[in-house]
């Protein structure tokens, strides 16, 4: 039971940062924006936390900074594909370039630190539940809201008008443009967000998951956020459980070190990169089913007269 | 009142690209200035540590030409991949593999003094290269599997295979445990190229595979077929091009171009193979193609800014005490203000007055 309790719970709290990360991505690539800088907003954003928290002792003030900046780095992304018709992949590598160089900047004096990790809130009676208490309920704040912001989103993007407009203009923004939406205003919200998100994510990882900041420790995390919504084919579950298989192999990887198992630790940490490729083929060797999934203009340049 | 329109330049000018290049050059020294100030050290004296400061010694202008080399070679390579709007990130990757490849060769030949033993590393760095981009492209064009993700997880395990073999296999037995290999003999080294500085024929090679781009990319069919590939895939594909020919040539080029790099690290400035064999020269390559408009002699200049901010950006650290993450942020800034400034190339903007929409609109 131990064991199960140490997966499930180890799971929730790994794929936290994914699930933030990845459901601003979603968002954002729903309204037809790619954005291949989460990796640097993570990393910003994990920076500018841990600093926050440091200097203020404050978990809020933290995950706000961190959310700031991330929200910041992606307006730049957002002013260059949306008003200079930059194209979106060069874009996303610039503003991701960016982010990496501000977070070691920002970071260069707490290299290496610690802090004391975000407490955990253990919810008042369904924590004392046998097995599934200490599964579920015994976690800090963001995975509860991690948790939450799953079928929120999925709310906000499937069951409200906001939504229906954001996936109108993910498949065709002149025609949404021709109807009167105001497309660049909403792919910029849109892009905000996931900015924001990946804020909160990276925050999350150097006050919560990991408690120390350390460079380049978002590894890879922003890369295998953007692979998720192709695994997810855009879906909003479907993402989730991507974010969840990740965050369970990062736990494997933790697992097996601490059994010792003969098997060389570059390879464990090679392993979620190798599943992603294997994924990747896996699920986009059908191109038709990837095209009738994907938002119509994701990756293409906004021309609106 | 006044209206701004954004409207398609009817004309551009062959200058207009070193234009926008400057300008983002411009506006990057005014941002690095601000970051100056952050840090409290005066713009002047921060950027002249940068721009102007490794230029005053034979050293310094001769480890820039030593950083050049890299950032040329994998750009020429990425170029002719983005041309076709095929987006190989994974350089890094490509030339961690290069380099492994030629160091096992150099480490297998301990002692040798072959004359070809150099040659052989040249063929197998750049086989390895292609052979790693080559993964891409067949998961690209046989499983739909998007290139710029599968390059960039090949990067990131290719970087954990050299951690393995530097920490194990390939681990000097007599080197106190750090994370390198043995030291080649002579013959595995490139020859120094000028007296006195640490460049060597890797900067050759680079200069070579430029004009190899260049003759490819101006006068060749393949070359004419990637462009048509990348501008208007529908029209390359009435024509009869194939795009997963398209794919593999884009990846395979960049690939070996990467893995030539790898070599002229490894055997050229390392002398070994080491846990840091690239400080990011894949992901700055990717900053020298864009800058340097994707043509061949642009990216000769944009490779020799690039490795002058690298360059630039060691000396800061130790005149005026700036971190080297200033070396990052100004590589970002350059490519993000670039493509800011490339909106100029194909669009501009212009006022319109009241009057002119009074006299322009139509009698409804």
């Amino acid at each position: 039971m131990d064991v199960l309790i140490f997966i499930v719970g180890g799971t929730l709290a790994a794929a936290t940062a994914l699930i933030f990360a990845a459901m601003g991505e979603l968002v954002a690539e729903k309204s037809g924006v790619l954005n291949l800088g989460i990796e640097g907003m993570m990393a910003t954003g994990a920076a500018m936390a841990f600093v926050v928290l440091s200097l203020s002792g404050s978990y809020t003030l933290g995950f706000v900074a961190g959310a700031a900046l991330g929200m910041v780095l992606s307006l730049v992304h957002a002013a260059l594909t949306i008003i200079f018709r930059a194209n979106q992949v060069a874009s996303g590598l610039a503003v991701g370039i960016l982010g990496l160089g501000l977070s070691s900047a920002i970071g260069k004096r707490y290299e290496g630190r610690t802090v004391a990790g975000l407490p955990e809130n253990g919810i008042p009676f369904l924590s004392d539940i046998p097995v599934i208490g200490p599964m579920f309920f015994q976690q800090d704040i963001m995975v509860y809201l991690s948790i939450l912001l799953i079928p929120a989103t999925w709310y906000v993007l499937n069951r409200t008008k906001l939504g229906l407009t954001i996936r109108a203009i993910g498949e065709s923004p002149e025609a949404a443009h021709a109807l009167g939406l105001k497309v660049r205003l909403i792919r910029t919200g849109c892009v905000a967000f996931g900015g924001a998100m990946a804020g909160i994510g990276g925050a999350y990882m150097s006050t919560a998951y990991t408690p120390l900041w350390a460079e380049g420790m978002i590894a890879g995390r922003g890369w295998i956020v953007v692979a998720l919504t192709v695994f997810g084919t855009w879906m909003v579950g479907r993402v989730a459980f991507g974010a969840y298989l990740f965050g369970s192999i990062s736990l494997l990887e933790l697992s097996i070190q601490a059994f010792g198992l003969n098997i060389p630790s570059q390879l464990m940490s090679a392993l979620p990169y190798l599943v992603t490729i294997v994924m990747l083929a896996i699920i986009s060797r059908n191109p038709t089913f990837i095209k009738l999934n994907s938002p119509a203009s994701l990756g293409a340049t906004l021309k609106l007269s | 009142m006044a209206r701004f329109v954004i409207e398609a330049r009817p004309e551009r000018s062959a200058w207009a690209p070193v234009q926008v290049a400057l300008l983002a050059l411009i506006l990057t020294c005014i941002g690095g200035s601000v970051l100056f100030i952050i840090y409290g050290v005066s713009p002047l004296k921060g950027l002249d540590a940068i721009f102007i400061d490794p230029l005053r010694s034979t050293y310094g202008i001769g480890e820039v030409l030593l950083k050049m080399a890299p950032l040329l070679l994998i750009a020429q390579g990425l170029a002719i991949g983005f041309r076709a709007q095929i987006w190989n990130i994974g350089a890094e990757g490509q030339l961690i593999l290069g380099a492994i490849a030629a160091s096992l060769l150099a480490i297998q030949f301990e002692g040798s003094t072959s004359p070809l033993l150099l040659p052989g590393m040249i063929v197998v760095g750049m086989v390895a290269g292609m052979a790693w981009a080559g993964i891409a492209a067949f998961l690209r064009a046989q499983f739909n599997a998007n290139e710029i993700l599968v390059t960039f997880m090949l990067s990131s395990v290719a970087l954990q295979l050299l951690y393995f073999l530097v920490t194990g296999p390939l681990r000097d037995p007599s080197g106190f445990n750090f994370p390198q290999s043995i030291r080649f003999d002579q013959a595995a080294m490139f020859p120094i190229l000028i007296p006195g500085t640490r460049v060597n024929a890797s900067l050759f090679i680079g200069l070579f595979v430029t004009v190899v781009a260049l003759v490819f990319v101006q006068r060749s069919l393949a070359g004419y077929k990637l462009s048509v590939g990348g501008i208007a895939p529908r029209a390359a594909t009435y024509a009869g091009f194939s795009s997963k020919r398209t794919i593999w040539l884009a990846l395979l080029i960049s690939g070996g171009a990467a893995g030539l790099a790898g070599v002229g690290e490894v055997a050229g400035s390392l002398g070994m193979l080491q846990r840091n064999v690239s400080p990011g020269y894949g992901y700055a390559g990717i900053i020298v193609a864009v800058l340097g408009g994707l043509h061949p002699i642009g990216i000769l200049f944009a490779s020799a800014l690039m490795a002058l901010v690298y360059v630039g950006g060691d000396f800061a650290l130790l005149s005026v005490g700036v971190p080297n993450a200033v070396t990052d942020i100004f590589q970002g800034m350059l490519l993000t203000f670039y493509l800011a400034c490339s909106f100029l190339l194909t669009s501009r903007i212009r006022r319109i007055t009241p009057e002119a929409i009074a006299s322009e609109a139509p009698a409804e």
